[in-house]
């Protein structure tokens, strides 16, 4: 029998604002021996996608939560060393607790407090801890002082139905008393704010219960959406959402909730911009193994432009309007086969040139489709550039990413014939490399008649390019 | 009743003792002579002469091995040490010895050791400190910390007619800034039972010695917020009064416990854990400490008023938990 101390694999947070994540794959299997840092697992949280190192050396004696599934930042993923089971020495009282421990962790929707790194706790210590009910995260009002606790309990009131006084709205002993003395429902009024959320496809004829029901265990999200519309039709195919679907979707609606959209477009010749590009396409490509693509040139007009236009660089903060020197410059990058979308940054963009530009963008680009970003990668982002055009499309209106006031939008470059002058001033038919680019503001902040100056100054900068810098 | 100082009420307790109990003697650095360094037994030694106040050499072992044997032989021996930090070399004479002699071989040790404790007044880090939470753990030793000149005098009467071992902290900083009327006539004042020194309904403050009167500044100036605090001076450490704090704690439901003593192990943690335990239901807010940081006492007066609990620091706890 194995006697080393077991080390718990949990859920690492992934930024601060991440609180849950899916597993992807388990790069090792129950029974296979793994070393410290040795990549162990993958997990998909709404922030990146990464490789989960071990937190030990040892043998992958226990997988407790199983690929696909989304759980808690903190939740105990599966086990390294200690006993293994080898049939006699299992522990029968322990392995029923643990997936409930796991289920309460994803329903409950708290996370633990976790630390950046996967952590590790020894076993005898990690105890599944009961869910906690309601959340207490910081909210004075939720919490609930032993004596008033008590009080609640002994007059029959919901707390939370008292208006509190206290820090944070936090009802005091105060408060209760005198909500009880004023007279509170009595018991009778049962508190309705903790009835269990009942599917919709249940019978219609059930007859009305006569006690209250139990409280049914909250399913998780997808099982909850699947009941609430129905059965599956014939030809349907369901498939649960990623975390990282998940955060697209959630982020999407709020910006749309949140920023009044409206795009402008503008049509630029990029006859320079070719030429210059394949005049330097072989020299970064020898020295510095760089592709300087379109995207490079755009994203060096745009940090330039930015700095005259420094609202569409800027965020509603509160009631302010914080603008920037600097440019943490977003780039949209999809990850393979539709799986989502993600928006690593390149931070002090405007302390690049055009070569640093191209290598920062390959460099993210790469690391995003590789799951080698870190949470520093997909934040503090101030402007973005998303390039759709790739396949051909001519035209789009991209959302933009909270909380920042606009991205733009790049789209296929297309010859096309367009009426330019002649030495003698004549107007000529021309076969012109035309782009089409969108920048999509917030028009809170950015009016029109300024976007609209924004674009014609970035026409301006790539029309005109110079030489190797614009 | 005759008004009185703080220091003025311990002479007058200790001088009502040895007139009436001749078993009664008091030995110490300086006590004959010179009347003791803060004066307590001026003009002792002309009275009881110098056989019942004995100056001792500069040794607190012999001072207090000295009254353990003489309180096995039957005598009732009060010692001063000249200034309570100074008792740490006799602690094994009072830890090994004294404390455990009754429960060792049941022979009770009547002592009472004077502790002149307390800052505020520059005294530095050897001269200012108040050692009884040290003394509090130990079972067998009483601490008793007056606060007001009529409980200096019925304290001290008691600890000298109780059979234990008594450690009698004085506060340096009320003996002569205190003024009080006390009782000419002999009483005592029990040990282990507190005093409500101002009552009220918001709040509680839980403390003893020289904070008493801090609690008390405190609570008058938040009176005017229309905050009513109530304050439980203690009176005695161990042991203490703990239905008085719990009932105080249930009325209530928000606690501050201010003790001059560092923070970390200080007599208010006993305390805060107790009302954990015996009160839990009762509390509306986390039990609050204010207590010196865990560090020596500064000279420095800036410093030292840093370092002791003030008025104004009170004040803000207090508010802070009637803002809950």
């Amino acid at each position: 029998m194995a006697t080393e101390t077991a080390i718990e694999v949990v859920m690492p947070q992934m930024g601060v604002s991440v609180s849950e994540g899916t597993i992807t794959r388990w790069l090792k299997q129950e029974g296979e021996h793994v070393e410290a840092d040795e990549p162990l697992l993958e997990i998909s949280t709404d922030k990146v996608d990464t490789e989960v190192p071990s937190p030990g050396s040892g043998t992958l004696t226990q997988i407790l939560v199983q690929e696909g599934e989304t759980v808690a930042v903190g939740t105990k993923l599966g086990r390294l060393g200690g006993t293994v089971a080898d049939g006699s020495a299992a522990e029968p009282e322990q392995a029923p607790d643990e997936p409930e421990a796991a289920a309460a962790a994803r329903t409950s929707g708290e996370a633990p407090a976790g630390s950046a790194a996967p952590t590790t706790e020894r076993l005898e210590e990690a105890q599944p801890e009961p869910a906690r009910e309601a959340s207490s995260a910081g909210n004075g009002k939720a919490f609930v002082s032993p004596v008033v606790a008590r009080i609640a309990s002994e007059h029959g009131v919901d707390p939370g139905r008292v208006e509190g006084t206290g820090k944070g709205g936090r009802v005091t002993k105060k408060d209760i008393l005198a909500f009880v003395e004023a007279g509170a429902p009595a018991k009778a009024s049962a508190p309705p704010a903790h009835e269990a959320p009942q599917p919709v496809a249940q019978p219609q004829a059930q007859p009305a219960p006569t006690q209250p029901q139990p409280p049914a265990k909250a399913p998780p999200q997808a099982a909850q959406a699947l009941e609430q519309t129905g059965e599956t039709l014939p030809g349907e195919t369901v498939e649960p959402m990623t975390a990282m679907r998940r955060g697209i979707a959630e982020h999407m609606r709020r910006s749309l909730d949140t920023s009044a959209h409206v795009t402008s477009a503008i049509e630029v010749d990029l006859s320079r911009v070719v030429a210059v590009r394949a005049r330097l396409k072989q020299e970064y490509q020898a020295a510095y193994g760089v592709n300087p693509t379109y995207l490079a040139f755009i994203a060096k007009a745009a940090v330039e432009t930015l700095r005259e236009y420094p609202y569409v660089n800027a965020e509603i903060r509160g009631d302010s309007i914080v603008t920037r020197s600097f440019v943490n410059l977003g780039f949209a990058v999809e990850l393979a086969d539709g799986k989502g979308l993600i928006v690593p940054v390149v931070r002090n963009a405007e302390t690049m040139n055009l070569l640093g530009l191209a290598k920062a963008i390959a460099d993210i680009a790469a690391r995003s489709r590789s799951k080698q970003l870190v949470p520093d990668d997909v934040q503090g982002g101030t402007f973005t550039i998303t390039n759709p055009g790739g396949y051909g499309t001519f035209h789009g209106t991209p959302v933009i990413s909270q909380p920042q006031s606009a991205i733009l939008g790049t789209y296929a470059l297309v010859k096309r014939p367009w009426v330019i002058e002649d030495e003698l001033g004549n107007d000529v038919i021309a076969i012109r490399p035309i782009m089409n680019i969108t920048l999509t503001y917030d028009h809170r902040l950015v009016d029109g008649a300024y976007a609209g100056r924004f674009l014609k100054s970035l026409r301006e900068r790539l029309e005109g390019w110079e030489g190797d810098e614009g | 009743m005759s008004e009185m100082t703080y220091l003025q009420a311990i002479s007058d307790g200790l001088r009502t003792e040895m007139r009436r109990d001749k078993r009664v003697f008091l030995i110490g650095e300086d006590v004959g002579v010179y009347g003791g360094a803060f004066k307590v037994s001026l003009g002792f030694q002309e009275e009881f002469g110098p056989w019942r106040v004995i100056d001792a050499p500069l040794a607190e072992t012999a001072i207090v091995g000295g009254c353990t044997g003489a309180a096995l032989m039957g005598m009732r021996p009060v010692a001063e040490m000249q200034f309570a930090d100074f008792v740490s070399c006799a602690w094994d004479q009072l830890v090994t010895v004294a404390a455990k002699q009754r429960w060792r071989a049941s022979t009770p040790v009547p002592i009472v050791i004077r502790l002149p404790s307390g800052g505020g007044f520059s005294g530095g880090p050897f001269h200012s400190q108040n050692p009884e939470s040290s003394f509090a753990h130990i079972p067998g030793l009483k601490c008793v910390c007056p606060a007001t000149p009529e409980d200096a005098k019925g304290l001290l009467i008691s600890a000298i007619e109780d059979p234990n071992p008594v450690l009698y902290f004085e506060h340096k900083h009320l003996y002569r800034r205190i003024k009080a009327e006390v009782p000419e006539e002999r009483y005592t004042t029990p040990i282990g039972k507190a005093r409500r020194h101002r009552e009220g309904d918001d709040l509680s403050v839980i403390t003893w010695g020289a904070m008493v009167h801090t609690a008390g500044e405190a609570a008058a100036q938040l009176e005017s917020d229309g905050v009513s605090t109530e304050i439980i001076d203690l009176r005695t450490v161990m042991p203490w009064d703990r239905d008085a704090v719990l009932e105080s704690v249930r009325k209530t439901s928000k606690v501050l416990i201010l003790h001059e003593d560092t923070r970390t192990g200080g007599f208010g943690a006993e305390i805060a854990a107790t009302i954990a335990e015996e009160a839990f239901e009762d509390l509306d807010a986390p039990v609050k400490r204010i207590a010196a940081p865990d560090t020596p006492v500064p000279f420095s007066p800036p410093l030292e008023k840093a370092f002791i609990p003030q008025v104004e620091d009170v004040v803000a706890g207090l508010r802070e938990l009637a803002e809950y």
